[in-house]
């Protein structure tokens, strides 16, 4: 295991060419300005239900899917925008989705919390706490059955650490030998729970793996270089010891747990938010990072935000213009066989409309 | 009478029943400093501190079982669940350990505790989070259901829920949170197992529970208007026990009967009330038992889509007009 001076130093990072740091900072402001239209139209009726924003953990999604080969796949919760435009989901689709229309990436049954990319090797958006993350286990096991080399990274929250599932997929990764990569996102809250209120723990989440005896690491989430560093390490692992390892990455959400958080402001404070965004905020910190290596002037950046915010205006307007699902579309996508009308969907009832 | 809300009226309820039995204690998530995900626990814990007031981690299965645990020694625990569709991750505490103990105790155990939360679609939170299980925990013997549908059913049930000595699982409806009804200022019980008669009617019978009670309203109202078919609808107010008379009474007098519920049809709540009648008043009925459900498929995100998913006063009023 290399020991670094600077997480830039790492073989990983001293592999990425301009253009590829260019993208990761384009990708942020994509997901950035994805979530701040979107709740713009969420607050202007345009959409229903939850809106679980990403903002302040871009590179958290951006860091780590951007290590992920041929092989490897992800799954996570409800809070889910910011990996499925990391993984090149379709920005119109995801809109779209939002919107509740037939152009969403679910057709619009799935909804903010439920969006899916298997060709893409996204496994979802999972709303139930903790629902998820023995997905990622029998990804894995998938996987290792199949005989490929490949991992799959697992996000959850804080909060979901303390689901029993959690605890169940933690100890058969490690019984199993499976190369999952459970990766805790950190932002300090479950809904308005601190962390401190939700969890008995020392030091650090992740530290459960040692009861586990799995590999652990906690570090902070902030910088696009670190995270790709410290991540790869565990995707080596995975990928030549079969091995999981419990990541815990430190991070900050913006704004409140959903829109519908009507706490937001009170379980925290305000000077805590700002902070974060001051001295800690992923976009800014790359972008530094990106003008400090001469890559990028401040104008350059500028207007990478600004294709950003007009592509999710294109976004919009797409979603706009597209049809709501049509009302058959409420019992199609249930069984596999009914839709393809194969010679197992022949025999039975399997709708009980009267 | 005040006229009080739906979420005010649960409120009350928990307040007076912790106000006068030491072991009435409330425990779930965000239920203590947050207000609760619905604030229908709001200010209780400023209240009545943290005794009382519990809140937990995201640990269905824990809490539950938790509480099960407490209630076997005489504890009266109140659980919230954020969302009944969460108790799917509790579901073998629910089922096994509270459904169960009981009966295999042979009686030496007995489990007063209440499980409550909203359950219902409508919202567009999507199918993982738009469950509702009032007919699968009531094909389990040994737990109570109740589906209260105004603020004056809410009250008197939640109370009535956490002085029985049985499990009982209340099962609320976000959309019904902010409705306002009239109230009483003095204490009262509404019994489990006693249907009300929401509006009398002499043609045909809606049968219904939660939600639904408001639509057969709203349908039995323009039945009258635009039909002149006078629809009595009942609200079952609980599930589990069930008040198979006040069904059976009804339908006597009016020979049909339509069963209206926002569960999808399967086994559904109507399917067990509609055995009923043909079994038991098969020559008092003009017409097959109707039912309306929620359309058979997982709870679509799309708003638009969803309000059509769930069943409404038009749906209602086609079914009738199909039976008379
Ligand atoms: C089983 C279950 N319980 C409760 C909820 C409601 N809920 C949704 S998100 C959440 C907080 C989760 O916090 P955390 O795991 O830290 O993730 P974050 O929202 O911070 O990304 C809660 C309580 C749920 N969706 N599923
Ligand atoms: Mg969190």
């Amino acid at each position: 295991m290399e020991t670094l001076a600077h997480p830039a130093d790492a073989a990983i990072n001293r592999r990425l060419t301009k253009e590829e740091k260019i993208r990761f900072l384009r990708e942020m402001f994509r997901i950035r300005r994805f979530e701040q239209t979107s709740l713009k139209y969420y607050n202007l009726g345009k959409m229903g239900g939850f809106l679980h924003l990403y903002s302040g953990q871009e590179a958290v999604a951006i860091g780590t899917v951007s290590l992920l080969g041929e092989n490897d796949h992800l799954v996570t919760a409800y809070r889910d925008h910011g990996h499925a435009l990391a993984v090149g989901m379709d920005m119109k689709a995801c809109m779209a989705e939002l919107f509740g229309k037939a152009t969403g990436c679910s057709k619009g049954k799935g909804g903010s919390m439920h969006f899916f990319a298997p060709d893409k090797k996204f496994w979802g958006g999972h709303g139930i706490v903790g629902g998820q993350t023995p997905l990622g286990l029998g990804l894995a096991f998938g996987l290792k059955y199949k005989g490929l080399r490949g991992c799959c990274l697992c996000y959850l929250g804080d909060g979901a650490v303390n689901q029993g599932t959690f605890h169940e997929s933690l100890n058969v990764a490690a019984l199993f030998k499976l190369p999952v990569i459970y990766i805790i996102e950190n932002n300090g809250y479950s809904m308005g729970t601190s962390q401190k209120r939700s969890s008995s723990f020392q030091e650090a989440l992740a530290k459960r793996a040692e009861g586990y005896d799995m590999v652990w690491d906690v570090f902070k989430g902030e910088d696009v270089y670190e995270v790709r560093a410290k991540t790869q390490i565990a995707i080596d692992r995975a990928h030549n010891d079969s091995e999981p390892t419990l990541l815990e990455i430190q991070t900050y959400r913006y704004y409140g747990h959903s829109v519908a958080d009507a706490n937001a402001k009170k379980y925290r404070t305000p000077e805590e938010i700002e902070r974060y965004k001051a001295n800690h905020d992923p976009i800014r910190i790359w972008s530094r990072r990106l003008m400090e290596e001469g890559i990028l002037t401040e104008t350059q950046i500028e207007n990478i935000d600004v294709e950003a915010k007009e592509e999710t205006n294109d976004a919009v307007k797409f979603a706009e213009g597209s049809p709501f699902p049509s009302e058959d579309e409420i019992l199609s996508d249930v069984y596999w066989e009914v839709d393809h009308q194969t010679d197992a969907a022949k025999y039975g009832r399997y709708f009980f409309n009267s | 009478m005040p006229l009080i809300t739906y979420r005010e009226a649960l409120k009350n309820a928990l307040s007076e029943e912790i106000e006068r039995d030491e072991n009435v204690f409330i425990l779930g998530e965000e239920v203590a400093q947050y207000n609760g995900a619905y604030k229908v626990t709001e200010g209780l814990w400023k209240k009545y501190g943290d005794k009382r007031v519990v809140d937990t981690p995201i640990s269905e299965a824990g809490f539950i079982g938790m509480g099960i645990g407490a209630a076997m020694l005489g504890l009266r625990p109140v659980i919230e669940l954020m969302f009944w569709s969460f108790a799917y991750v509790g579901f073998d505490q629910i089922v096994n350990n509270a459904g169960c103990v009981r009966y295999m105790s042979g009686g030496l155990v007995n489990l007063p505790l209440v499980i409550r939360g909203p359950a219902n679609g409508g919202t567009n939170v999507g199918a993982t989070h738009s469950h509702t299980p009032e007919n699968l925990l009531a094909t389990t013997p040994g737990l109570k259901v109740v589906t209260p549908a105004t603020a004056y059913d809410a009250k008197g049930l939640m109370k009535t829920a956490i002085r029985d000595n049985d499990p009982v699982m209340v099962m609320e409806n976000t959309l019904l949170y902010g409705e306002k009804w009239e109230v009483p200022d003095e204490e009262y019980l509404v019994p489990l197992g006693v249907a009300d008669v929401k509006r009398q009617g002499n043609d045909i019978t809606l049968i219904a529970h939660g939600r639904a009670v408001i639509t057969c309203l709203k349908a039995a109202e323009l039945l009258a208007a635009e039909h002149k078919i006078s629809a009595e609808v009942i609200d079952l107010r609980s599930i589990r026990p069930l008040d198979e008379g006040t069904l059976l009474d009804s339908v006597r007098k009016t020979h049909r009967a339509v069963v209206v519920e926002e569960n999808k049809p399967f086994c559904g709540v109507g399917a067990q009330i509609a055995s009923t009648l043909q079994e038991a008043i098969f020559d008092e009925l003009d017409a097959p038992v109707g039912r309306v459900s929620s359309l058979d498929g997982p709870a679509i995100y799309s708003p638009p889509l969803e309000k059509k998913q769930l069943p409404d006063a038009a749906r209602v009023i086609a079914k009738v007009l199909d039976l008379c």
